[in-house]
């Protein structure tokens, strides 16, 4: 295949990977004058999470899988049911997805006082079932590598075991190693977790078709939760030392005693670290999807200016989708490299001895 | 701002695939890799310690083997120079005996020879000397048959007798 072609077919995959977009956007076509002010509102759809996993429509009929609806209601108890009982905006069981106000998309209820509020709701979303999904995806992938390696021989291993091979020891020994230290045995397992479970999570945003597609990581949930175990992982593991710089670090005594700002920006180094942790990789996936949506959105922001200008711009914008997705693909590696090695660090520096002199 | 806020229900699945993910991945996976691919390394390493030990060793017998077969070399040479050494002398030895002997033998001979020679020589001289006295006996009977003829005698030998006391 000469680099034409390549080119050519690269191209024509991007209006393969564009195309569910472009379908379940065209049910607007007909509505140009709104189209303008529905980008922003269609981009934060798409980031949001929801309840039902949209694919596509195909002839004003929305083609969607219904995840389950877990709530526990304050006035009526727990309550499980598919999602596709609030099609066509139903009311289910006192149940219903507001459509404005600070609940929006979200299931609410009414209280006594005719008021939205939202009950306890575990439902599997969108962002939940894509998540689940690569997290099983990640176990099989990994376990059927590990099952290679219970043979017992020295054999060197081929293939797609070979590469999960040379890239789990990429992590281990060029991130994991060099930032913990010599005890970093214990962290590696729980940093080469975090480290797939992210960059699983960002691929498999990138597939813009049905099993991925969700914006998991670019959900403040998911990375809150990632920093939080390392916050925990960090101060819990801290050493002495650790504690003792943040207490009472090694600097000036007026710094320190009467008013304890040394201590008080210490501590609050504490809560940024995991802190950036978290906005880090969410703004970043985040800004990754907005970025091809918004790019996508260009052919139908265009329709009204003419065929011509709508023409090159639909090019621009392939050509711009497949540029930003292949940053993408590195952006899903760098931000999973960043997290793995910025909380290795962090362990590394909670688990500090003291200096000798 | 709502992307912002985590959600409850995401948070509390995130918490829990995540904490089964680590789980697992974390007490079957990962370490199970890392141990076997750092087995690994261990024992790549030690087959090239052992590899390059072997092949020391087999340079070092090669090079005393080496040392031995140039040794056994001098020596099959010495051996075989000692040997023909030997040799010439032995025939040397052994030529010089037979010739003593020989010579020996010779010079025997030639002294029986040059005996036997004296002896017959004596053996003639001896009957020479008979034959002669004989004929002398003989030769003087015929002279002396006269009284004249033997007071000529008498006094020749008598005057012989003088003249070779004089």
């Amino acid at each position: 295949m000469s680099f034409y072609q390549k080119i050519i077919s690269l191209i024509l995959f991007a209006f393969i990977c564009t195309a569910p977009l472009s379908a379940n956007e065209s049910d607007s076509h007909s509505k140009k004058s709104e189209v303008q002010l529905n980008v922003r509102e269609f981009i934060l759809d798409h980031v949001s999470d929801s309840y039902e996993w949209h694919i596509t429509s195909f002839n004003e009929h929305e083609i969607s899988i219904p995840l389950p609806v877990i709530v526990y209601s304050a006035n009526s108890g727990w309550h499980f049911f598919l999602s596709s009982a609030f099609h066509h905006e139903k009311v289910h069981e006192g149940l219903f997805i507001a459509k404005e106000g600070e609940h929006k998309g979200k299931i609410v209820e009414l209280n006594s006082a005719g008021k939205e509020v939202r009950p306890f709701d575990i439902s599997i979303t969108k962002i939940t079932a894509s998540m689940i999904l690569s997290s099983i995806l990640l176990i099989i992938i990994i376990m059927s590598v590990v099952r290679n390696y219970k043979t017992g021989d020295y054999q060197p291993k081929k293939g797609f075991v070979g590469f999960m091979e040379m890239f789990i020891m990429n992590i281990n020994d060029d991130v994991i190693k060099p930032c913990i230290g010599p005890k970093y045995r214990r962290y590696a397992p729980y940093l080469l977790t975090v480290f797939f479970f992210i960059f699983i999570n960002n691929l498999m945003g990138l597939i813009p078709i049905f099993p991925g597609g969700a914006n998991v990581t670019g959900n403040i949930a998911i990375t809150f939760v990632l920093a939080v175990i390392t916050f925990l992982i960090v101060n819990i593991k801290g050493s002495k030392e650790y504690w003792k710089e943040i207490l009472w670090p090694d600097v000036p005594l007026w710094l320190k005693a009467p008013v304890p700002l040394m201590p008080v920006i210490e501590l609050v180094g504490i809560f940024t670290k995991p802190f950036a942790l978290m906005i880090r990789l969410f703004a970043n996936i985040l800004a990754g999807h907005s970025i091809v949506l918004g790019l996508t959105c260009l052919v139908f922001v265009t329709v009204s200016l003419g065929e011509a200008i709508n023409t090159s711009m639909t090019l621009i914008s392939v050509i711009f989708s497949v540029f930003i997705d292949i940053v993408e693909l590195l952006v899903a590696y760098i931000q999973a490299y960043i997290f793995t090695m910025l909380s290795a660090v962090f362990i590394g520096l909670a688990r500090v001895e003291p200096h000798h002199k | 701002m709502s992307l912002l806020l985590p959600e409850s229900g995401l948070l509390f699945w995130m918490l829990l695939s995540f904490g089964i993910v680590v789980f697992i991945l974390a007490k079957y996976g990962f370490p199970v890799i890392i141990k076997m691919v750092e087995e690994r390394k261990q024992y790549i390493e030690e087959s090239l310690f052992v590899a390059q030990k072997a092949h020391d060793e087999l340079n070092n017998i090669k090079s005393e083997s080496e040392i031995i077969m140039n040794n056994a070399r001098k020596e099959q040479v010495r051996i075989m120079s000692e040997a023909a050494q030997t040799r010439d002398q032995l025939i040397s030895e052994a030529k010089d005996k037979a010739n003593i002997e020989a010579q020996k033998l010779i010079d025997d001979a030639r002294k029986q020879i040059q005996a036997e020679k004296e002896e017959a020589i004596r053996d003639i001289r001896r009957q020479v000397a008979d034959l002669s006295v004989d004929i002398a006996e003989k030769v003087l009977r015929e002279k002396l048959d006269r009284k004249e003829e033997q007071m000529n005698m008498i006094n020749r030998l008598i005057d012989e007798i003088n003249v070779s006391k004089s």
